[in-house]
């Protein structure tokens, strides 16, 4: 079953110009996509139109096969399509951090004893149980946002969409972060829709797509996507740099394949030189 | 100006429930003319020591309510706290803060939050108008906000009237670090500069940061959780954890020290793993964990 599928919609804020522009997409249930692209791509806007925050020109949009576009399906979808943002500090509407989390479980009408078990869950998901009774205020910018994908957690949606929820975190917190997005995908199922542009966090994906100016210009497996370097610079995407010195490497004549893995860039440079001094 | 503190120490809340110690004698020299970046874990004291660079936050003995306790009989008094910022003491209460402030630019994280005003010129103006010490004509606002625009590239016409709303996020960045950079300061401080931006992006803050380090402010410091921004562009750097410094040296040697910082909870360059993995298959590259040099020597390797 399709989880979330567009077809031919269209785009565009106040100020002109299409922010997406005749866009077909889809993604299966319990399928993990990453979305790429640079600033003003559109692919925030492809997020927000998801569950129904923008409203499309043109084109029809489903979740689980329900029209985004009818309002009655409105409170259905949202109860399916968590988002989390990427700044902590606009997502947090409670003091104290369980309240925070309660707060979408309490809008759904669950009792009080699931709203409990639920906080446990999110909270142990995103490893802040320890701080189930701070205050959100005093937690870091990093906590912040564990506390912001554990609320949206507690509502259990069966789509989860990140955008670009780890720009703001630490290298620790954004792999936390990451590998809590992974088990939720690959254990419970949940289709995730990952917004990012740090490249490393899009090799966890099934599916990679580049949105440039609206429109998806590639898709594929995040290798496949990473292996067309020279096309991914002209959307304003540059490699990761291991990318690079890969490149750069064959270029001067050591054979190394493309790889994204330090240890076997490393595996490759030390074959290549340890057989030459034999 | 050179930057030097020895024994600093501060806590949050003092003497209440929620006092939290965030630096804890910490010491470190920032020599005039560096690119220094400073790295720790979230939580690690990194942005309380920077905050103290402008007098944002303050040495108790700096304060004007600040009295002094006279050691108890037997007493074994802490080691004497010393920051010093250029000429400025800033351990003392008659210390002009405000003119410390001109000197020294701070540009938070996430900058551009903090725009406000209508036009780009005008919030580009805003610091420069209130730091100056005499009034200052139209004209010559007028030539500093247009330098300040221009060096961190943006064209002054196309921009000056337009709503600093109105822009793209890198833009928006730009004219925040144009508004404090425009009081021409000899030291700049962001923190985490190029936070939220896309790859693109953080690269041409990068090279702005490098261009403004040449022309502009002779000593930089970056807050950063990029070890590769840091290897990529610093000449020194300082590592904070839990409220104290465990190093301060150039990127070359610090990321040698891979065990004790994944210890830390912090991470080395890519570079640096490559030549660690190297290592452990019994190949030597010595590289200063540049992107540059590690393909060179990596390809002088195989000669």
């Amino acid at each position: 079953m399709k989880a979330i599928e567009f077809r031919a919609v269209d785009f565009s804020y106040d100020n002109g110009g299409f922010a997406i522009k005749k866009l077909n997409f889809s993604v299966e249930e319990g399928e993990f996509v990453a979305v790429l692209g640079h600033n003003g791509s559109g692919k925030s806007t492809l997020a927000r139109l998801c569950n129904g925050l923008l409203e499309a020109d043109g084109g029809e949009i489903e979740i689980f096969s329900m029209p985004v576009s009818e309002k009655k399906n409105l409170y259905e979808i949202r109860k399916n399509v968590g988002i989390v943002f990427q700044n902590p500090d606009n997502q947090t509407v409670a003091s104290i951090v369980e309240d925070d989390i309660a707060f979408g479980a309490e809008n759904i009408g669950l009792s009080r004893e699931e709203i409990g078990e639920r906080i446990s869950f999110a909270l142990k998901a995103v490893g802040m149980e320890e701080f189930r009774h701070s205050t959100c205020t005093r937690l870091s910018g990093g906590q912040k946002q564990r506390i912001a994908i554990a609320g949206v957690l507690a509502i259990r949606p069966k789509i989860m969409i990140l955008d670009e929820s780890t720009a703001m975190l630490d290298p620790r917190g954004r792999k936390e972060v990451m590998d809590v997005v992974t088990r939720l995908n690959k254990e419970e199922g949940i289709t995730v829709l990952l917004i990012t542009h740090f490249m490393e966090e899009a090799l966890r994906a099934d599916r990679a797509v580049v949105m440039n100016r609206g429109e998806i210009v590639m898709q594929g497996t995040p290798q496949s996507i990473f292996a067309r370097h020279e096309e991914l610079e002209t959307y304003n995407l540059s490699l990761p740099r291991i990318g690079y010195i890969c490149n750069r490497l064959r270029d001067g004549g050591i054979p190394v394949h493309d790889t994204l893995d330090e240890e076997q860039l490393a595996e490759e440079i030390a074959q290549c030189v340890l057989r030459q001094s034999i | 100006m050179r930057i030097t503190a020895e024994h600093l120490n501060f806590t949050y809340n003092p003497s209440s429930p929620f006092a939290s110690k965030a630096l804890k004698d910490v010491s470190l020299t920032i020599e005039e003319g560096e690119f220094f970046g400073i790295i720790g874990h979230t939580g690690s004291g990194k942005s309380t020591f920077v905050q103290h660079l402008n007098g944002l936050l303050r040495v108790p003995t700096s304060l004007k309510k600040y009295k002094a306790k006279k050691p108890k009989k037997g007493e074994i008094l802490p080691p004497k706290t010393v920051l010093t910022v250029g000429e400025f003491d800033l351990t003392d209460k008659k210390t002009d803060f405000r003119a410390l402030r001109k000197h020294v630019g701070m540009v938070f994280q996430y900058p551009e939050y903090q725009l406000f005003a209508e036009t780009v010129e005008a919030d580009v103006a805003f610091g420069l108008k209130n730091f100056s010490e005499k009034k200052l004509s139209d004209d010559e606002v007028k030539d500093a906000v247009k330098q300040a625009l221009e060096i961190v590239g943006l064209d002054y016409e196309a921009m000056k009237d337009a709503s600093p709303f109105d822009l793209s996020g890198g833009q928006k960045r730009r004219v925040a670090i144009a508004g404090v950079i425009v009081t021409r300061p000899e030291v700049l401080v962001l923190d985490e500069p190029a936070a939220g931006l896309d790859p693109l992006g953080k690269k041409e803050i990068m090279q702005l940061l490098h261009k403004l380090h040449k022309e502009w402010c002779q000593t930089v410091v970056i807050v950063s959780h990029d070890m590769d921004e840091i290897s990529e562009n610093c000449t020194k750097a300082a590592v904070f954890s839990e409220g104290e410094v465990k190093f301060v040296m150039p990127p070359s040697e610090l990321f040698r020290h891979a065990d004790e910082l994944f210890s830390l909870g912090l991470d080395i360059p890519r570079t640096a793993k490559i030549c660690r993995a190297l290592e452990q298959r019994g190949v030597t590259l010595e590289c200063d964990f540049t992107t540059e040099d590690l393909i060179r020597k990596a390809l002088a390797l195989k000669g």
